[in-house]
């Protein structure tokens, strides 16, 4: 194994990835340098950002946390910030959150991998073309539209009207049936894009053994680009987990533990919009809370995302 | 035998082997597994169709100038868009002006530049896949910390929320650039450096300019995706009775999504036709916003 000399010349070790096309170019002209720095400054921002995130809310956190134990905060299971006798159990949040994301994946996975799949191997070039654009207009709508329309139409007329089911104006089901469309064309592009990686030759292999193509999708495909396809569905937890104007509006605004799913119930997202809207004093409990729900709502996306990250590099390295 | 020269003689009768009618294409579990791949597209359409239909019809009565020229007031048959309007005006003009070129020069350090090898690089690049995936809402709960921290009283400034829908869009931003610049052929770079062009140059009269269609498309639709967000605005204040025009960076404000969630959220059927009618006023931008990144795209790109 030869290691790069970092004063030498273009030798590169073979067991290394490439390097960029710098490593040719000649001598930069003095005032290029500046230039780099100022590009290097750009790209490091997007950490400074990441760190600005924790920052931000830790140190409010560790305000909150100083007057609420975090066993309390994590397990109580009476969410009550603002009554006389507060309680700060985060169960209730975190029940919500969970039954809104549940719900939003039944609707979104098979949509989106039904989509995925006749987009990948059913449609013609053609069709492709037209449908990619259509399905992405979904993720294209503004979250507070799919909110009045998970409120109005499918929580008070659908619900209510058509079907009579007993429900009050506000229901975790409306706004995560909602969302699952919001996230359908989420999971739908990502899975394409791992079932189009597939080699045709694996394809071409099924048929050739007779198999029809929706044997093929199942049982060849399918498992081949199972990594990006979990991918898909992990991401699609995230983006529900974080979504906040649907379930603000459509979900309710009683935090309690959710048992049944035409019952209204606040998420975590949900809160912070809500207690965002009363003029909370800086440094005061109120404040202290919004951050202390947000900080658990950022771990909880950030090991999400990684989930996520680790599958999708799985894939692009398998073919 | 027979069966076998069947088979081998479809496949080869038919272009595309895989696609043929002929190896069970048609037994009923194929049948029923092709219905239920359309079907979930015709749901998902389907929902979409429904939502424009319910925002149309609910905002019919509600179409008039009035939502344009009048301020919100406690009448719904009063009450108007405009300064919603010029809010978001304003702050996605602000947050454009300050994201686009940021994420561009993020985008070329990380693309032309730099070292793949090298792990603050490495880092950078999982940061910026994590943080396109970090809830809006946070960035908002960033901004009000940040304003806080620097001691500024009044949060409702098209300042702060351009700051927070910039730190929103800017990984998007990034990750679009890179791939329009990803999509330039190193031949092109091979070419500008062989003639002496440093690499500098290389990048700036060769590699930019030929990607400046994708950068577009994706700026394009970064911001049409700050337009239509409410979260983090709302954490910072936005929900707000204007009775003035925005008119600075300093202003005070409020944005069309944040007129949407106010009206919605009142008892009065009046104000959800309001909501309804400025849906489908945002829709439109919208659809503006993203035909156009689209037209720029089939037009202007090069293939190579």
């Amino acid at each position: 194994m030869t290691t790069v000399a970092s004063t030498g010349g273009p030798a590169i070790a073979p067991d290394r990835p490439t390097p960029p096309i710098s490593y040719f170019a000649g001598r930069p002209r003095p005032g290029e340098f500046v230039i780099r720095l100022l590009l290097r400054i750009a790209a490091a921002i997007t950490v400074v950002t990441t760190i600005g995130i924790l920052i931000a809310l830790t140190i409010p956190s560790i305000g909150f946390f100083a007057e609420v134990p975090v066993i309390e905060f994590l397990f109580g299971t009476r969410w009550a910030p603002r009554f006389a006798d507060a309680s700060f159990g985060v169960l209730p949040l975190v029940t919500a959150t969970a039954w809104t994301t549940f719900l939003a994946l039944l609707v979104a996975v098979p949509l989106g991998l039904g989509a995925a799949i006749f987009l990948a191997e059913y449609a013609s070039p053609r069709l492709r073309k037209i449908l990619k654009p259509l399905l992405e207009i979904l993720a294209g709508v503004p979250t507070v539209v799919y909110g009045y329309f998970a409120l109005q139409f499918v929580q008070s007329t659908v619900f209510r009207e058509w079907l009579q089911l007993e429900t009050g104006a506000f229901s975790v089901l409306a706004a995560g049936l909602v969302m699952g469309v919001m996230i359908v064309p989420t999971i739908a592009s990502i899975s394409e894009d791992a079932m189009s990686a597939v080699p045709q030759a694996m394809r071409q292999g099924s048929a050739a053994l007779g198999a029809n193509r929706m044997q093929t999708t199942l049982r060849v495909v399918f498992p081949a680009a199972l990594s990006g396809i979990v991918a898909a569905i992990v991401l699609g937890i995230s983006r529900a987990v974080g979504e906040t104007m649907i379930v603000a509006i459509a979900a309710g605004n009683q935090a309690r533990l959710v048992a049944n799913p035409l019952e209204q119930g606040q998420t975590m997202t949900g809160f912070i919009a809500n207690a965002a809207l009363g003029d909370s004093r800086v440094g005061s409990i109120e404040y202290d809370t919004l951050f202390a729900v947000g900080l658990l709502l950022f771990l909880i996306t950030l090991l999400i995302n990684f989930i996520s990250i680790r599958f999708v590099r799985k894939f692009r390295e398998a073919y | 035998m027979r069966i076998i020269d069947g088979t081998i003689a479809g496949t080869i009768r038919t272009e595309r082997p895989i696609a043929s009618g002929t190896n069970g294409e048609r037994r009923p579990a194929a049948l029923i597994f092709l219905v239920l791949l359309w079907l979930s597209l015709v749901v998902a359409f389907g929902v979409l169709i429904a939502l424009v239909v319910t925002i149309i019809i609910d905002g019919q009565g509600q179409f008039s100038w009035r939502l344009f020229t009048e301020f919100p007031a406690s009448s719904p048959d009063r009450a108007g868009a405009r300064p919603a309007i010029l809010g978001s005006a304003w702050v996605i003009a602000t947050t454009a002006v300050m994201t686009i070129p940021l994420g561009i020069a993020a985008a070329v350090h990380l693309e032309e530049f730099a070292d793949k090898r090298n792990w603050f690089n490495r880092l950078i690049e999982l940061n910026v896949q994590n943080l396109a995936a970090v809830p809006s809402i946070v960035y908002g709960l960033l901004a009000l910390a940040f304003l806080s921290m620097l001691g500024v009283r009044d949060k409702n400034i098209v300042m702060a929320g351009a700051l927070a829908l910039s730190l929103l869009i800017l990984p998007v931003i990034i990750i679009a650039t890179r791939e329009a610049l990803r999509a330039v052929p190193s031949e092109i770079r091979q070419g500008s450096l062989a003639l002496g062009a440093t690499q500098w140059q290389t990048v700036w009269r060769q590699v930019l300019p030929s990607s400046v269609p994708g950068i577009a498309t994706g700026a394009i639709l970064a911001l049409s995706r700050a337009l239509g967000e409410a979260a983090p605005l709302l954490v910072l204040g936005a929900l707000v009775f204007l009775s003035f025009d925005p008119n600075g960076l300093l202003s005070g404000y409020t944005t069309l999504p944040i007129q949407i969630f106010n009206w919605t959220g009142r008892p009065q059927e009046g104000f959800h036709a309001l909501a309804a009618a400025t849906s489908v006023l945002l829709l439109f931008l919208l659809v503006i916003m993203n035909g156009l990144a689209i037209f720029i795209r089939n037009k202007f790109q090069k293939r190579w």
